[in-house]
């Protein structure tokens, strides 16, 4: 018995996790670090820190084309990243979208 | 004796169940109405009873009415089916047709006119049992156009291409009216012709339209192909220019029409020259919409956050939303004052429009 749930704890321990889209809000500064999170402690930080990076990529390339912007959301099929620039950093908020999520959730644009 | 069709309405929502009842006991066949609020039931139901036709809603649990669509579609071929759906998403309406449903209408437009809804269903429920094939995605509008024309029917043809929608009106068999974009006549039956993909319904024939197309449909079909292959042909420098000039005059006339302020069309690095419409050529801004659309695709893939639908941005002085269509991206700029909500279908709709 203790040699199969060996055998079937080390199985499902290496199949792939399907993985879960991150729901939440993120705190960067102006150097791409994240300060604070509120999404689950599950989720990759390294994720959250290419988030961070893209996001602030993007303020910093709106003010290199004369056109700093206040917000910026992107909008993908299954969620919905708006952030809202914080003297040079940035805080983001996270959400995930069903295929029927209610149109509240959806940020400002 | 005289026979009764039987409707099934399928609703999570108990009141919108007793508005159903109560407005399909108004038509005209009397039919018998049934309804159930799950899809487990309704497709329960089916096996053990014949029904005409399935209206049924999308959004529920457990079981959205998309998927009770698609099983309906494989078991019960013969069934004509209706969505009644509150979501005011064109990416379902083309998802309900992609399932083969006979029509797809919104909750408010249902509400908003009611007789025309129930003008639809009394059609839908008249039709012969063996009579129609669905799928006819090969022909192109000229054909389906023809095919209405030459059987002698009286319909009206509502076209959706993405955001855009027209109608064309036919009276035994004779095209009477069509109207697109704000256009009527020949020159928005001409507009239609020029669209290269959409859906359409057929709705019921509205005899006392006015008539504003006076010429032979077939006249009107060998114009609008010699047209475009006049267009396509064209190598004089004069007709080139006249046809860059209308192209102008036309996109300035959407950007105006839909209250933005302005448009860059932006193609991939390297490939082709950045199109301005409505401000000054601006390098910069060009590039930021590139760099932001290439941006939000490699975050999504890195997350696995599905497809890029838009980037969207502002600040006081402005509202920017960015859409990729074709490998092109679009940048479009909006007053800070319009109203957030329908921004997105609005860009989609300038989008849509800008090449056709």
């Amino acid at each position: 018995m203790g040699f199969l749930k060996q055998f079937l704890r080390r199985f499902f321990r290496s199949r792939a996790a399907v993985q879960q889209l991150p729901a939440g809000s993120v705190a960067v500064d102006r150097d791409g670090r994240v300060v604070t999170y509120t999404v689950s402690s599950v989720y990759p930080k390294e994720l959250l820190c290419d988030i961070g990076q893209e996001v602030l990529s993007l303020f910093r390339e709106a003010r290199a084309a004369q056109m700093p912007l206040a917000e910026v959301s992107i909008h993908f099929a299954s969620l919905h990243i708006t952030a809202r620039e914080l003297r040079g950093g940035a805080i983001i908020f996270l959400f995930p979208q069903a295929a029927f999520s209610p149109l509240t959730n959806r940020p400002r644009l | 004796m005289e026979t009764h069709h039987k409707i099934l309405v399928l609703d999570d929502d108990a009141d919108w169940l007793n508005l159903c009842n109560e407005m399909f006991a108004l038509l005209p066949s009397k039919p018998e109405i049934r309804t159930v609020a799950s899809g487990a039931r309704a497709l329960a139901l089916m096996e053990t009873e014949p029904f005409r036709l399935l209206v049924c809603d999308l959004k529920m649990p457990r079981m959205d009415g998309l998927q009770v669509l698609s099983i309906v579609r494989r078991r019960f071929p013969e069934l004509r089916t209706v969505v009644l759906s509150g979501l005011e998403d064109e990416e379902f309406r083309s998802r309900a047709y992609a399932l083969g449903v006979d029509l797809f209408w919104l909750k408010t437009d249902m509400q908003a006119n009611s007789q025309m809804f129930l003008d639809c269903i009394e059609s839908l429920m008249g039709r012969d049992m063996e009579g129609g094939f669905r799928g006819i995605q090969s022909k192109s509008l000229m054909d389906i156009i023809q095919m209405e024309c030459l059987s002698r029917s009286s319909t009206v043809l509502r076209i959706t291409r993405g955001p855009l929608v027209a109608k064309l009106w036919i009276q035994n068999g004779e095209l009477i009216d069509a109207e697109s974009e704000g256009a009527r006549g020949e020159a928005a039956f001409y507009r239609i012709l020029a669209w290269k993909s959409g859906t359409f319904e057929n709705l019921p024939a509205e005899p006392d339209r006015e008539r504003t197309i006076t010429k032979p449909v077939n006249a009107l079909l060998l114009e609008s192909a010699q047209a475009m292959d006049e267009t396509a042909d064209s190598v004089e420098p004069c007709s080139i220019e006249q046809t860059a000039h209308r192209k102008t005059i036309w996109k300035l006339a959407q950007l105006t029409r839909e209250g933005a302020e302005f448009v860059i069309v932006v193609p991939p690095d390297g490939q082709g020259e950045v199109e301005t419409m409505g401000t000054q050529p601006s390098e910069p801004l060009a590039r930021w919409a590139r760099r932001a659309a290439e941006t939000a695709k490699r975050l999504g893939e890195r997350i696995e956050a599905g497809p890029l639908s838009h980037v969207a941005g502002h600040n006081l002085e402005r509202q920017m939303l960015v859409l990729n269509l074709e490998n092109k991206s679009f940048l479009i700029g909006w007053p800070p004052n319009a109203a957030a909500g329908p921004l997105l279908e609005k860009s989609k709709k300038l989008v849509s429009s800008w090449d056709s």
